[in-house]
């Protein structure tokens, strides 16, 4: 293979092939407004869980929809349920729901 | 002995639903929480069974309540329920007065008039009569108005009537056919006989012209008796177990218990009462203003007693308890829908590892807990400071920086394992600050520490906290003249009862304008926390529609007492929304740009601080 003096960090790889994108296709079928997030991040500006510790809803919601689910369980359950990224989504996403539904994704695959 | 055969099926249903409704009502008190009997036989020879009876009679018989929600649908449950009622109450009598024995068979007062064909009738026995074709009467013009109701459902109040399954289809048709045959039977066998009163009879002359009834009288007597018998069999498969039920309901809610934290025999009785009068329907915002047609508390109920609930009905609900205040039976509502949600329950890692331990904060008398939502509204927060200084208060904003949630939301969507840890948490924080008295500006926040976090302190609304401060003359707002109308936010007022301070606190300094739809019928902003699945579409619909309704006041102001209300009516409202705390703090700051006003006030060293 010709070597164009570039390399790949493991790190900010998306394989694609090997991930995992269930949970991102059963969030999207049950809450489709997941999928309007532009990433823009005012949900994890204003959380109540993320001034107290490194949760990040943005992140998570980006991590979904790359497939990469490492750690979700411990992280999603971090979320209050508290409801102010909702009201400052500029996008309107019923992100509540969306956490819901990353739980029972979560939680259906815990019970298989 | 009276018999012929086609007593059989009325007797057959007869027995088997009263063994069907022991072993049901056996279980049910088995399921019951522990206590709950104990409780129960404390209470069962108290004023409180006299009370249950009055009840039963005012809401079950007459149907006060469903009167008062439409004439026409009150009286057609009344017609069906008082008018059975006494047709079995005289039917017993009639027979005690005839043949001056306690004891008859079971079916003999059913068919009477079949029994007794005697048409030289005297004295008593004629008024019994008369009254019993009164009573036909009665009972068959309520089965009209249900039929006409069936095929223009507009035309008893309410705009949509519930779907049914088939066992209530095939019991609807049994307990149509029931009284039509009884007219029919009676009054063929007061054709040839002679024994019918003012119906009966000339109805009974009228086929006797034309058909050969001694024949045919038979005939009509084994429908009745099937008709009978099939809606009885039929009563425990369908809705109208729930008159049965709900008298057990009533019984047991005067003697004070409720469905609390867990699904409970009591539940279950709740669960069972519903009629299916479907008033909760036209009730719910998400039908009236939504598109939404299935998820209403009747369809819910139903098809949790058929055992086909989804987790997605179950979590659709805006818990904003206009349903529950106006269902005529009067089951907990919300709190069965927070049940359900708590069964489907995740099983996921505790995930709060990173709550801060608690620390002592400082010492002060009052805590102002301003709630996650408040933070998004800082006028609300900014107001409540204003106003703490002006008071003169020893106050501490517990999170100033940011709130751990306070644990309602969770719950609400039935996970109150999770919940606990939050709850623990801000508990341990309140009770460390040695404060008497807490005040919150969210009403969500403000339930939960009543009903949740068990503690020895005074739990206060921001609104009912201003008119404590301006009755103790602690604060006094100058009076603006300006009109404003009041909106009601599920949790402060159906959810905590909480109607007349924020209205006095208004009426210090505004002119409060009235509305039709307030207090126990104030509609939902929309924006409540406890529907997770509403689509985004149907939540604006519902927050335009209020806004949009509240204005037809023509108020200067809409005034309310929660962030999220105020965030979510603001946004589709052209009039101004104001939290009524800035409102207060607003009228204080008119004072202290304006020295002269202070000398009728009298409140000049409060304003300094301002
Ligand atoms: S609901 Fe969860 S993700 Fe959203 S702001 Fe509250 S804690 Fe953060
Ligand atoms: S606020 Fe809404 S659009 Fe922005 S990152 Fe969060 S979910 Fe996505
Ligand atoms: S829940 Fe109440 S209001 Fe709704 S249908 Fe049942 S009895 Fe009627
Ligand atoms: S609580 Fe409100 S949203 Fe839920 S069913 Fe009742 S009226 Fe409808």
């Amino acid at each position: 293979m010709k070597d164009w003096g570039y390399s790949i960090l493991k790190g900010r790889q998306i394989d694609i092939e090997n991930n995992d994108f269930s949970i991102s296709r059963f969030v999207a079928q049950h809450e489709p407004s997941f999928k309007w997030c532009i990433g823009c991040g005012s949900c994890t500006a204003t959380c109540s869980a993320a001034r107290l510790t490194g949760f990040n809803p943005r992140k998570i919601n980006l991590l979904i929809h790359r497939g990469e689910t490492t750690n979700l369980a411990e992280e999603i359950s971090k979320c209050m349920l508290c409801g102010k990224c909702q009201l400052v989504c500029p996008r309107g996403i019923n992100t509540r729901n969306v956490i819901q539904n990353i739980k029972r994704a979560l939680n259906n695959c815990h019970a298989l | 002995m009276h018999f012929n055969l086609f007593v059989l099926p009325f007797t057959a249903g007869m027995i088997i639903l009263s063994l069907l409704l022991t072993y049901r009502y056996i279980k049910w008190l088995i399921d019951l929480e522990s206590g709950d009997l104990k409780r129960i036989g404390s209470k069962i020879l108290s004023i409180k069974t006299l009370k249950a009876l009055r009840e039963i009679f005012m809401e079950s018989l007459i149907h006060r309540k469903v009167f008062r929600n439409n004439i026409l649908l009150g009286y057609m449950h009344m017609s069906l329920a008082f008018g059975w009622f006494l047709l079995i109450v005289f039917g017993k009598l009639e027979t005690l007065f005839y043949t001056g024995r306690q004891a008859n068979e079971i079916y003999y007062p059913v068919f009477f008039r079949f029994f007794e064909q005697n048409p030289h009738q005297t004295g008593m026995l004629i008024i019994f009569n008369a009254v019993m074709d009164f009573l036909l009467l009665m009972v068959l013009s309520g089965i009209v108005v249900a039929i006409l109701r069936r095929f223009r459902p507009g035309i008893a109040g309410m705009k949509k009537t519930t779907k049914h399954s088939l066992g209530d289809r095939m019991a609807l048709a049994a307990l149509w056919l029931i009284f039509p045959l009884r007219l029919l039977a009676e009054s063929a066998t007061a054709g040839y006989s002679g024994n019918g009163s003012f119906i009966t009879q000339p109805f009974g002359n009228f086929m006797h012209l034309f058909l050969p009834l001694q024949q045919l009288s038979i005939v009509f007597w084994w429908m009745y008796s099937l008709s009978l018998g099939a809606f009885m069999i039929s009563i425990p498969f369908s809705r109208y177990m729930h008159i049965p039920t709900e008298i057990l309901l009533i019984f047991l809610r005067n003697w004070d218990l409720k469905t609390n934290e867990n699904f409970t025999g009591f539940s279950e009785i709740e669960v069972q009462s519903c009629s299916r009068c479907g008033i909760c329907i036209d009730t719910c915002q998400m039908s009236s203003q939504g598109k939404n047609n299935t998820a209403q508390m009747v369809y819910f109920l139903r098809d949790y007693r058929y055992k086909q609930l989804q987790p997605d009905l179950t979590d659709n609900c805006l818990l904003c308890g206009r349903c529950t205040a106006a269902c005529p039976v009067g089951i907990d509502l919300t709190q069965q829908r927070i049940l359900q949600r708590k069964k489907n329950a995740f099983k996921l890692p505790q995930g709060f590892h990173y709550l801060p331990v608690n620390q002592p904060s400082g010492e002060a008398d009052v805590i102002y807990f301003a709630g996650c939502m408040s933070h998004l509204t800082p006028g609300i927060t900014l107001s409540m400071e204003k106003i703490f200084k002006a008071a003169k208060v020893n106050y501490l904003f517990m999170d100033r920086d940011g709130s751990v949630c306070c644990g309602r939301p969770l719950k609400l969507s039935g996970q109150h394992e999770a919940a606990k840890k939050l709850v623990e948490h801000n508990r341990q924080q309140i009770i460390l600050s040695g404060a008497k008295t807490i005040v919150t500006s969210c009403p969500i926040c403000y339930k939960s520490f009543r009903e949740d976090y068990h503690m020895n302190i005074r739990v206060l609304h921001h609104s009912e906290y201003l008119n404590e401060l301006i009755q103790k003359k602690k604060i006094a707002p100058l009076p603006s003249g300006k009109s404003v109308v009041f909106h009601d936010p599920c949790e402060l007022g159906r959810g905590s009862g909480i109607y007349e301070q924020p209205r006095e606190v208004l009426n210090h300094f505004a002119e409060l304008r009235p509305i039709y739809q307030e207090k126990e019928n104030a509609l939902c902003c929309g924006g409540s926390l406890g529907n997770l699945s509403i689509v985004p579409e149907e939540r604006c619909a519902i927050q335009k529609a209020t806004a949009k309704y509240l204005e037809t006041a023509h108020a200067e102001v809409i005034a309310t007492s929660c962030p999220l209300c105020k965030k979510s009516l603001a946004q589709y409202s052209d009039t101004p929304v104001k939290d009524i705390a800035e409102l207060v703090a607003a009228s204080l700051t008119v004072v202290a740009e304006n020295p002269k006003i202070l000398k009728h006030h009298k409140v000049q060293e409060m304003v300094e601080i301002v």
